[in-house]
């Protein structure tokens, strides 16, 4: 959600059921807190940069992680599953032909446990209303002016799946290695509104 | 829910039109329009009956890609949403 709800009746009505279920016993002091701060301990963009730079790297594994990502990122020691139930990843590459970018046009939807929050631009309601109808020229204000030929698909996260893009390699990087490929990786990137 | 077509990748669909009373996820820009089915996006509970406090099966969820223009009346992309199955409705090819 965009916006500060800590005034807002729902905080109010969040605050009043927590306090009845500590108060009955069902729930610790501050367990709330724990649970959401234990959701969110792992998740980074490191994470996407790291699964991005193996799949530069190892055609085999990308292979397998646009077919099942939820199996494919355990191969690097990450995993959906950090919440109440496992999440469905769905990966999409970019190619010289197709640009892929991920929005959530009806609230915020976005991969937290493994990538961390979202910015609050991808919460904000411009982009959410914008992108899904002329994503070019949003991708132009991001700084990232695409060829007339590049074919665009939004990707617009309406259900459970959480999404994340594998940015085309740069130009120039043969010499690199994984470590440093996955410096080269931002969160933009990771979303769609950058080259990487 | 009875359907006597079973959906699979590449088949065109048509979401429903109507503007349901409560909770839904199929989007407004999305309604009464025709797309492509991509790929199963695995089952899961039906949002809409969820937010409605009623205990619900997990249901099948697909990818289904539109063409922008088809959409919104202009666009050279394609949009890709993710429906429960509930949504759809097969395409009678001619």
């Amino acid at each position: 959600m965009s916006d500060d709800h800590a005034s807002s009746l729902i905080s109010a009505e969040v605050r009043h059921v927590e306090a009845l279920l500590e108060s009955r016993g069902l729930l610790g002091a501050g367990e709330i807190d724990t649970r959401i701060d234990e959701f969110l301990a792992g998740g980074t963009p490191a994470n996407g940069a790291r699964i991005v730079a193996h799949a530069w790297t190892d055609p085999g594994f990308a292979a397998r992680l646009l077919a099942d990502a939820n199996e494919a990122i355990r191969e690097v020691g990450l995993s959906m599953a950090g919440g109440l139930q496992e999440q469905r990843l769905k990966v999409v590459a970019n190619t010289a032909e197709e640009h892929n970018v991920v929005v959530c046009t009806l609230c915020s939807c976005y991969p937290i446990a493994l990538l961390g929050p979202s910015p609050s631009w991808y919460k904000s309601e411009a982009y959410r209303s914008r992108v899904v109808r002329d994503p070019r020229g949003v991708l132009a204000e991001f700084g990232l002016e695409l060829p007339a030929a590049t074919r665009i698909s939004v990707w617009d996260a309406s259900a459970e799946s959480r999404y994340m893009v594998v940015p085309r390699r740069p130009a120039g990087t043969d010499g690199l290695t994984e470590p440093e490929l996955a410096g080269l990786v931002t969160r933009k990137g990771l979303i769609g509104t950058a080259a990487v | 829910m009875s359907r006597t077509t079973e959906l699979a990748p590449g088949m065109r669909v048509r979401t429903r039109a109507t503007d349901p009373v409560g909770h839904t996820r199929l989007p407004r820009y999305a309604r009464g329009a025709v797309g492509v089915l991509v790929e199963r996006a695995g089952a899961h509970p039906l949002a809409d009956e969820r937010a409605r406090g009623r205990a619900t099966e997990p249901h099948p969820v697909w990818h289904v890609r539109f063409a922008a223009a088809d959409l919104f009346g202009s666009g050279d992309h394609t949009v890709t949403v993710e429906l429960w199955e509930d949504y759809l409705t097969p395409v009678e090819e001619s």
